[in-house]
């Protein structure tokens, strides 16, 4: 296996608020090797965004930051920004959820995409225009030539979210971050850019940190998946261990929460009560407020992201060994009500 | 299901104006949101009501609470056509028909407790009486919270359980049909699970019918009985749940099928290469393609011969059964498995 060219290791992030210091991310460690896909799962506020806007270094100043991040070899935590703007764009791409956000209103996007090009390569104008009409023939945008005189307003969401994939491999990147791409998106237009982000990650080979809420979108295209709760990877394996033997029970209360298109599923087993805040976390696990395998320990101890079984599966669980074999329905209760509540 | 549907949509039209900028605000131009569509419903069932970003679906469930006129076409509830009958009925009649919204941050008025929002309509229609508090209590107990909880506002709850006060309420006048626009599409996953239970338990216990208005079709795969497909303001497809989600007939309904990505990574590498991507985005509603106004983005039409395409081009496909077990509104109608 070649080294990896993206390496995280015990990543912390903390915003300091009125209320207190929010813990925002407490320790993310993977590693991430040429041509590989790496899914972030997780829901809203467990960290999984804030981790890749430590990666990328574009969190406010405000924000502390600990633990390494080191781009082949290189460490990128507290290094000069000139660095910084090197690796940036260039060398670790990255597309965001809204691509409105990413695009300037009153450049066209050809141009903005010729941007890209010249602010990492010593090119022409004409070159990198001419570069920016090819990126944009291989993101399937009709009449390129044409179109990348048209401002972004000209576009439809799912094209303007191609254009932002197209800059991003307009560098040949190592790697693309690319964060919730498509969820305020159709389906059809999802389709549409998840394609565009296989073909561009095809085209560069490089890895890919693609994070979502969707374990569809992941399924069908990560290698592996880091499963996150609570600011904490709860757990990490293979793309196939984390949906088939989840060891881990919040994976498993996610996956038996989904209903499925393919109509297996009888009846929801949702995961009761909401996540922590994270203000002030209590010692111990996370989940154990909702989970159903809760026990003293749990707690008392937050468990550690051990290996279980499978050669490169880990989990964060006391009673992960408990979790062989077991369905989410036998772990769950099939209940329809919040555990606030709880008065029926 | 020989007896009188509980509502019943007949050819509905709804088209917006489209005024101009300036001083005159000249009217150039109509959405056509809603065009010529019908279905029933029955009590106790649940009606899915599927489609991408500004297909009609939450607009025809607006039209079916008659809350905006419909521009032509009847909604016929319990018998009584609800564009004919006086506000005094309509006051009556809205009892009985409900809506839950999708957002239960925007829905929820920030500066009444859970209590009041929930006693809220008993008090419009003068049925909050001596016994108001204990339904209100009860209320909350049906929808999974904690009625010591009433005194609090809406900021104190999750999301999740905020929408559970947005059904409590609309739960509170003992209405017989339940208008769900995206009633959890803004609810993480395992959050929303409970949410979709308590829509089953309560149509179990109350009868209730539901217009399930969403986008995520596995979620409506699960919950409905019946499913219609809306594309551009029409409906394409409506079928059973499994005949339509197993055997659909329509091109853009397994298009649709095809582009979700399943929670199983053996079966999505198989499916990703059969996956009917098709181009270009829902073309503008003021000025809809003649004919099939799927045709402009339709894998079928693209491999029609030139005389085939005609048809698609000159003619409207009508919603009629053509031989796949139910009605489809393309002229090549097959079925195609996609799941």
């Amino acid at each position: 296996m070649s080294d990896p060219v993206l390496e995280v290791e015990d990543l912390t992030v903390s915003f300091p608020t009125e209320d207190g210091v929010v813990r925002a991310v407490r320790g993310v460690s993977y590693q991430l090797r040429r041509g590989e896909v790496l899914g972030i799962v997780g829901e809203s506020g467990s960290g999984k965004s804030v981790t890749s806007m430590a990666v990328m270094g574009l969190l406010p100043a405000s924000a502390r930051v600990g633990g390494s991040v080191r781009y082949r070899g290189q460490e990128l935590i507290g290094a000069p920004d000139k660095e910084l703007q090197r690796i940036r764009g260039g060398r670790i791409a990255m597309v965001f959820q809204d691509p409105m956000t990413s695009l300037n209103p009153v450049y066209p996007v050809g141009d903005q995409i010729a941007e890209a090009v010249r602010a990492h390569n010593d090119v022409s104008v004409a070159a990198a225009r001419e570069r920016a009409v090819d990126l944009l023939a291989a993101m399937q945008i009709p009449r390129p030539r044409e179109r990348a005189r048209d401002f972004p307003h000209e576009f439809s969401g799912g094209m303007r979210q191609r254009v932002v994939i197209a800059t991003a491999m307009a560098n040949d990147p190592d790697v693309i971050i690319a964060d919730e791409p498509t969820t305020a998106l159709d389906v059809t237009v999802q389709a549409q850019v998840l394609q565009a982000l296989e073909t561009a990650r095809a085209a560069t080979d490089a890895a890919m940190v693609l994070i979502t809420h969707d374990l569809g979108v992941v399924a069908g295209s990560a290698d592996r998946v880091l499963v996150m709760y609570a600011g904490r990877p709860v757990e990490l394996g293979g793309v196939d261990d984390i949906y088939y033997t989840p060891r881990m029970p919040y994976t498993l209360g996610l996956i038996g929460s989904l209903p499925r298109l393919d109509g297996r599923s009888e009846r929801l087993v949702p995961i009761t009560g909401a996540p922590p805040s994270l203000l002030d976390l209590p010692p111990g696990c996370p989940f154990a407020p909702r989970c159903p395998m809760r026990a003293e320990i749990c707690d008392t101890d937050e468990p550690d992201l051990l290996a279980v079984g499978a050669t490169d599966h880990l989990a964060a669980c006391h009673f992960s060994a408990d979790l062989d074999g077991r369905r989410p329905e036998d772990v769950f209760a099939q209940t329809s009500l919040d555990s606030a509540g709880g008065a029926r | 299901m020989s007896e009188q549907p509980l509502l019943s949509v007949q050819n509905l039209v709804k088209h917006y104006p489209v005024r101009s900028k300036g001083v005159l605000r000249r009217r150039n131009g109509d959405v056509h949101a809603v065009c010529d569509i019908s279905f029933d419903l029955h009590r106790g069932e649940t009606l899915g009501l599927v489609g991408e970003s500004g297909c009609g679906k939450s607009t025809t469930g607006r039209a079916v609470l008659n809350v905006q006129p419909a521009t032509a076409g009847k909604v016929v509830f319990d018998g009584e056509d609800l564009g004919a009958v006086g506000s005094a009925r309509m006051r009556k009649l809205r009892q009985r028909l409900q809506i839950v919204f999708q957002d239960p941050y925007a829905s929820l008025d920030p500066r009444m407790t859970v209590t009041d929002a929930i006693a809220e309509p008993l008090r419009i229609h003068g049925r909050y009486d001596d016994e108001g508090p204990g339904r209100v209590r009860e209320l909350l107990a049906t929808v999974g919270l904690n009625p010591e909880h009433g005194n609090r506002y809406p900021h104190e709850f999750s999301g999740g359980q905020r929408q559970r006060v947005g059904i409590a309420r609309s739960l509170a006048l003992r209405p017989d049909l339940l208008v769900l626009d995206e009633p959890v599409s803004a609810l993480d996953v395992s959050i929303q699970a409970g949410v979709v239970n308590l829509l089953e338990d309560l149509q179990q216990e109350l009868g209730l019918a539901y217009l399930f208005v969403a986008h995520d079709l596995s979620v409506v795969r699960h919950i409905a009985d019946r499913v219609a497909v809306m594309y551009l303001g029409q409906i394409v497809e409506i079928g059973n749940r499994d005949e339509l989600f197993d055997r659909p007939a329509h091109p853009y309904t397994q298009a649709l099928i095809s582009a979700i990505p399943l929670p199983d990574p053996r079966r999505e590498r198989i499916r990703a290469r059969e996956r009917i991507v098709i181009s270009g985005d829902v073309p503008n509603p003021v000025s809809p393609p003649s004919g099939c106004r799927f045709r402009t983005r339709c894998p079928k039409f693209a491999v029609l011969t030139e005389t085939e395409q005609r048809l698609c081009v000159e003619e409207t496909p009508a919603l009629t059964e053509r031989g796949q077990g139910h009605p489809a509104a393309c002229h090549y109608a097959e079925v195609l498995t996609v799941v």
